[in-house]
């Protein structure tokens, strides 16, 4: 742990001579841990492997069997895909929604742990901030989103519902190109780059002050400074956790109240 | 020195996805969509659905339950007020007939007895008759022979003995007539006896 520390902080210490080594784009790029031909396996690869494997093994433990009268897993299981339905998926679409659970129940834990990774001893990684992982998320809600919005209201139909009606002409010249841009570009981009920027922030917090607390403990004043870089490592900590949740909501939340955007017959 | 560290690194664009993650980012959630939302999310909320009809079926069940319960209390309620009434009509119609026959009867006895008392008044009327002719006949011949053996003289003639006959038994009648009342009879009858001395004398 320690050795990691020094290695992320380059070895510099405050008073070998030379500056606080901030953390930067170099913390979110890792060594390959082993390499096939010009493929590279690097430890994201390997937290997402594992966020799916844990993912799929205790909801295969909690449902592959569900009984009436539930164990302690499924009971748990339950509570939580029952809080995704009611709290994310019920309040956008309603119960008809009940069909696209299935892409928002396996969604929601998978970004959920993916983030949570942030915090698990070892680990350390939220693999969401790296965004290779978060556009094919993005991807599959705008995949749906367009061809629910396509088959709801036609091709064409679906470019004009897009334009506000008993709007005067002269700001239509303006509304066009901005509703455009906010359905193909802007709402895609934003809700790939929120996830994926909250955790990179996140990463980097946390590093910039446990690499603080590395770099200013000594036998001096800087003692001091080191144990409340360390209390804010705590507090950090304890904000991710909130974080990681709540992006893992808002990104979820977002994709039902898209898809019930796409349903909707009149804009 | 930011730009020194993006240097060393070789970072890129951080927007910019790799393509090796983007292809096992992919990959990965494929396969947990294809495992969570394809197989146990069907399985789950079967259950789900199975318990929640369960819970509801039982309330129903429940509910059906008292709903025929109470429809059962009303039915015997209802069978009990019809029995009442049928009770009370039945004890109406028992009364009523109970005097109908009552009626009946004492109609039928009435006319019963008016029966009697005329058959009988017929029959004491027949043997009265009866009794008349064969006195009248008898008393006749009697009082011939008696009249013939005190007279000696023969009464053979028919027509004679008849004319007396008959004008005596008018005295006899117009005697009994004027006593009238049974009491008298015997008075009249002693008053007769009286008149037909010669014959009771003999």
């Amino acid at each position: 742990m320690t050795g990691d520390l020094a290695a992320a902080a380059g070895g510099c210490h405050i008073f070998s001579g030379c500056g606080y080594p901030a953390p930067g784009l170099q913390n979110f790029d890792f060594k390959p841990l082993f390499t096939i031909g010009s493929f590279s396996f690097t430890k994201p690869m390997l937290v997402a492997v594992l966020v799916a494997v844990v993912v799929i093994a205790f909801f295969w433990i909690a449902f592959a069997k569900p009984k009436m009268i539930p164990g302690k897993t499924q009971s748990l299981a339950e509570l939580a895909l029952v809080q995704v339905r009611d709290q994310i998926l019920r309040p956008a679409l309603g119960k008809r929604g009940d069909t696209y659970l299935q892409l928002i129940f396996p969604m929601f834990f998978f970004i959920f742990l993916m983030n949570l990774m942030e915090l698990i001893p070892l680990f350390q990684f939220p693999a969401m901030s790296r965004i290779g992982f978060v556009w094919p998320l993005v991807l599959i809600v705008y995949g749906l989103y367009w061809y629910l919005g396509f088959k709801a209201k036609g091709f064409f139909g679906y470019f004009k519902g897009m334009i506000p009606s008993g709007v005067p002409a002269f700001i239509l010249i303006i509304l066009i190109p901005v509703e455009v841009l906010k359905y193909l570009i802007v709402q895609p981009f934003t809700l790939g780059v929120r996830l994926f920027a909250n955790m990179f922030a996140g990463h980097l917090l946390l590093t910039i002050f446990m690499i603080a607390t590395w770099y200013m403990m000594s036998l001096s004043i800087g003692l001091l400074f080191a144990a409340g870089s360390l209390f804010m490592v705590f507090f950090v900590f304890l904000l991710e956790l909130l974080v990681d949740l709540l992006q893992a909501f808002i990104f979820t939340t977002l994709t039902a109240t898209y898809i019930a955007d796409s349903l909707e017959t009149a804009h | 020195m930011i730009t020194q560290h993006l240097a060393d690194a070789g970072a890129q664009n951080p927007l910019l996805p790799s393509w090796p993650e983007f292809i096992i980012g992919t990959v990965v959630f494929a396969i947990v969509f294809g495992v969570l939302g394809k197989i146990l999310l069907p399985r789950i909320t079967k259950t789900l659905e199975e318990r929640e009809n369960a819970i509801e079926g039982g309330i129903t069940r429940a509910d059906e339950a008292q709903a025929e319960a109470q429809r059962v209390l009303e039915q015997y309620r209802a069978q009990l007020d019809d029995a009442r009434h049928e009770a009370a009509r039945i004890r109406a119609e028992a009364g009523e007939q109970g005097a109908a026959i009552i009626a009946e009867m004492r109609e039928r006895a009435q006319a019963e007895a008016r029966r009697i008392t005329e058959s009988a008044q017929a029959q004491i009327e027949s043997e009265r008759q009866a009794a008349l002719q064969s006195l009248r006949s008898e008393v006749g011949s009697l009082a011939v022979e008696l009249a013939s053996r005190i007279v000696g003289e023969s009464l053979a003639d028919t027509a004679r003995q008849g004319r007396m006959v008959d004008r005596f038994l008018s005295d006899l009648e117009g005697q009994a007539a004027g006593a009238g009342a049974p009491a008298g009879a015997g008075r009249s009858g002693a008053s007769r006896s009286g008149a037909g001395q010669p014959g009771a004398g003999r």
